[in-house]
């Protein structure tokens, strides 16, 4: 055997040293490089969950106090004036950011806790496994999502919970598909291979080994089904299916106002007032959408080792 | 087409004091740090150097060209009389692809896998209209024959994935040549094959290059290939030139210590010791993957306690097969495999954790056999923890014991796998491997992917734990050098069966098998008439 030749020495051998920074610094880096479309994104989002989550506080009235007078212009006591029974809308819109995004947010939880492990354990199980998840998974998507979703509502009625369960299995069908499909290009990797033969159970290499090397796409997917799912409770709240009164919610403040339309000739601001919920929603979406982009661009674009 | 061709011996090319700086992690970082480099017509150069030593980066910037992220900040670069720095865009693409070629490291990747290789052949100087189309694919099918490619009519009508490897390698040089370049870049180009198939490529590369008087960029890290292909030799490191010298003056005498070193892994050879004493015995085993014919055929292996076992054999022969089924990811057709006298379980969800942490695995590819999202502690903690039950600061103690064995310090402890060098992942690795406490060790290439110096370091390494703790090693290779250095005895695989096995003095001496001959004739050595001899020796 030869001596290693002078001045060799393992440690010192050249590689990329990263410099060390805490999380804080770099979400504050990352900050200060984000385009303005994301800012107004972040900006928005974090202005609606300060309303949704004070909403008791902010609200100058109710959610479900009627008043004497329905159909009240705006101005005054009711900013913008009272409903078909008399609720102030000013507040209902408050609580509705509360109601809708709470039971958007929890849906889309729910169905990335259903989608996503079902995704890992096709992609690592493969064969019999994958093949049956993947089959029953095309049965669900073949069917019109709201259609489907509108007649499990009849059938199981239009509780919170129900509301819940029945869109979050629906969408939990493009969370596995797109987790299986990300999953698959990590669970051949030499290191998962290395858990397998050190003999880890599955949750250990769905959770250790690949769940934090696919995390990038499924945050970005989270915000964009996020504004799905929104949406379909709002639309399926319009149809008169979704969150059930007297919770406010803007879906059905959009239907419930919407002959106030009709006014414009008279009163503007009347002929407004089911905008304003349904401003709500699309701005949101807006906000989420910018946001994703942003990260979008950011973990998919660069992500390069170089 | 003819244009004007300097004599042999003028300058084509002259670098001075080139600087390249790349962007990484929001700064600036030195690449080149002034080199000065002249070719001359007809003249092949060899750039050698570990990665990481801007051996590619130099020969892409003689184009005049960086890759993205990448700014040549000083030096001129005077092609032909041209200045490359100066000269826009429009005037750098007239020059590529026509006077000056490259020929990349994978040529599988380099081939629109859409078009007909005999169209991509011409392209370059179809697009420059230098030759009529008649004209330029007769001459393709003439370079064809001259690389040696079978059918030389007909197989530019195939698409790139209907050829070899070695073929599709010998098909760029030809699209580099169509439209006959005065200087070709090789970049790595016979990394990525067998040692058998490089012999061919090689031989194509030097005798068309030499027939057409073509100056030639060899970029490489194997010393024993810039050894035939080289009129001069330049050695690279950290961005900087530590010498340059006559092919055959700096194999006889190096000058700089850092030259010498490279030199010095070769040398390494590890004393053989017999023994009868079988680890683990594969007795005829038949192997297959689902849906696909018999990879294995009738397998019998015997590997002795505390000694090295290299199976060698070209990509497809069969030998990491076999260590899949060793370590049951892959269940045998027929056959078993014995630890210590006791038949293991076929399938690897039967093993029980003891059996499990007895065969522990190292792989090639040190960088995806690690998670990049876990810190080093947690790579080698795991197996503490999960075969040994060891827990907090014992733990601890253990992690920094494993690193200290590696000859990495306790800075280490919490850096993620891309803040590593190839050699220091590998390092981890067998730290990993280590931590389970293992009696076999399964090397499948460890090294290939790592620069001489690093690797003998790795082979120091594994001689070293394999003394101190009887630890036996199944090797898997194609690099002659790494099994002398390392091996007791040696398998010789092809085709899924097992040619022949024994010790190393034996197996290394004639009379050989056919495949060992072949085998072992192929492997480039340092010294620069080797190819000359093989070719005559076939005529």
């Amino acid at each position: 055997m030869t001596n290693p030749p002078k001045g060799y020495s393992a440690a010192a051998e050249v590689n990329k040293m990263r410099e060390r920074r805490s999380q804080w610094q770099i979400v504050k880096l990352e900050l200060s490089k984000a385009p303005y479309s994301a800012w107004f994104g972040i900006l928005v989002i974090l202005a609606y969950f300060f309303v949704a989550l004070f909403a008791p506080l902010l609200a100058p009235h109710g959610e479900a106090e009627i008043f004497t007078s329905s159909f009240a212009p705006w101005g005054g006591e009711h900013i913008f004036g009272t409903d078909q029974i008399g609720r102030d809308i000013f507040s209902r819109l408050i609580y509705g950011a509360r109601n809708t995004i709470g039971i958007a947010l929890a849906t889309t939880l729910v169905s990335f806790a259903i989608g996503g492990s079902l995704g890992l354990v096709a992609a690592i199980s493969g064969g019999w496994t994958d093949q049956i998840l993947s089959r029953l998974v095309d049965v669900l998507m073949a069917i019109p999502g709201l259609i489907f979703a509108l007649m499990l509502l009849t059938i199981f009625g239009s509780s919170v919970l129900s509301l819940i369960l029945i869109i979050a299995v629906l969408d939990s069908t493009r969370v596995f598909r797109l987790t299986r499909s990300v999953a698959i290009s990590v669970v051949v990797m030499d290191y998962v291979e290395a858990a397998k033969l050190r003999g880890e159970k599955l949750a250990w290499i769905m959770r250790r080994e690949i769940l934090p090397n696919i995390m990038p796409p499924l945050i970005a997917e989270f915000g964009l089904r996020f504004s799905f799912v929104f949406l379909t409770i709002a639309a399926l709240s319009f149809l008169g299916l979704g969150i059930q009164p007297p919770t406010a919610d803007w879906g059905s403040m959009v239907r419930d106002n919407a002959s106030m339309i009709q006014f414009a000739k008279y009163d503007l601001t009347a002929a407004l007032t089911p905008m304003i919920p349904a401003g709500a929603i699309a701005l949101l979406t807006v906000a989420v959408n910018f946001v994703v982009d942003w990260f979008l661009d950011k973990t998919s674009g660069l992500k390069d080792e170089h | 087409m003819s244009t004007e061709r300097g004599k042999k011996g003028d300058i084509l090319l002259e670098m001075k004091d080139i600087r390249v700086e790349g962007f990484s992690d929001e700064r600036w970082h030195k690449i080149i740090k002034g080199i000065d480099l002249t070719l001359h017509r007809g003249q092949v150069m060899g750039l050698i150097g570990e990665s990481g030593a801007g051996k590619s980066t130099l020969g892409l910037a003689s184009m005049g060209f960086t890759k993205p992220g990448c700014k040549i900040t000083s030096g001129s670069i005077i092609f032909d009389g041209q200045d490359l720095i100066k000269a826009n865009d429009d005037e750098k693409r007239m020059l590529w692809g026509t006077k000056i070629a490259y020929v990349a490291q994978s040529a599988a990747a380099s081939f629109n896998p859409a078009h007909r290789l005999l169209d991509q052949t011409v392209e370059a100087s179809l697009n420059r209209n230098l030759q009529t189309k008649n004209a330029a694919e007769t001459d393709a099918r003439n370079l064809y024959e001259q690389l040696q490619l079978p059918d030389p009519n007909n197989i530019g009508d195939r698409y790139p994935h209907q050829v070899s490897g070695g073929q599709l390698q010998r098909m760029m040089t030809a699209m580099a040549m169509s439209p006959r370049p005065d200087l070709i870049i090789f970049d790595e180009p016979t990394t990525a094959l067998d040692v058998t198939t490089q012999v061919e490529v090689l031989v194509a590369m030097r005798s068309i290059v030499e027939k057409f008087n073509t100056a030639a960029l060899y970029i490489t890290h194997d010393l024993a290939v810039v050894a035939q292909m080289a009129d001069v030799i330049k050695v690279l490191r950290y961005g900087h030139e530590i010498e340059e010298a006559k092919t055959r003056e700096m194999l006889v005498s190096p000058k700089e210590n850092y030259t010498k070193s490279l030199w010095s892994v070769r040398s390494l050879e590890k004393p053989e010791s017999p023994s009868d004493d079988f680890v683990i015995s594969i007795n005829n085993v038949d192997a297959a993957y689902i849906g696909g014919p018999k990879v294995l055929h009738n397998v019998n292996i015997d590997i002795p306690r505390g000694r090295t076992v290299a199976v060698v054999g070209e990509s497809g022969s069969g030998k990491s097969t076999t260590a899949r089924v060793i370590t049951g990811l892959l269940q045998p057709i027929t056959g078993s495999v014995y630890f210590n006298g006791e038949a293991l379980p076929p399938a690897l969800k039967d093993r029980s954790k003891g059996q499990l942490r007895r065969i522990q695995m190292i792989y090639q590819s040190a960088d995806t056999a690690m998670n990049p999202r876990q810190t080093v502690s947690e790579i080698i903690g795991r197996p503490l923890e999960f075969y040994h039950n060891l827990t907090g600061s014992q733990k601890q103690e253990r992690i920094l014991e494993l690193l200290e064995m590696i000859e990495l310090d306790e800075s280490f402890y919490d850096r993620f796998p891309g803040e590593l060098s190839g050699g220091q992942k590998q390092r981890v690795c067998i730290a990993r491997a280590l931590a389970a406490d293992p009696e076999v060790i399964i090397c499948d290439e460890v090294t290939s992917a790592l620069d001489q110096i690093v690797q003998e370091g790795i082979l120091q390494l594994l001689l070293r734990l394999q003394k101190e703790f009887n630890i036996t090693y199944l090797f898997i290779t194609h690099d002659i050098a790494v099994v002398r250095a390392i091996s007791d005895e040696i398998v010789v695989m092809y085709e899924g069966a097992v040619v022949e096995q024994g010790l190393k003095s034996k197996i290394m001496a004639p009379p050989y098998p056919d495949y060992t001959k072949l085998l072992l004739k192929s492997v480039p050595e340092m010294d620069p008439d080797w190819l000359t001899n093989l070719v005559d020796k076939r005529d």
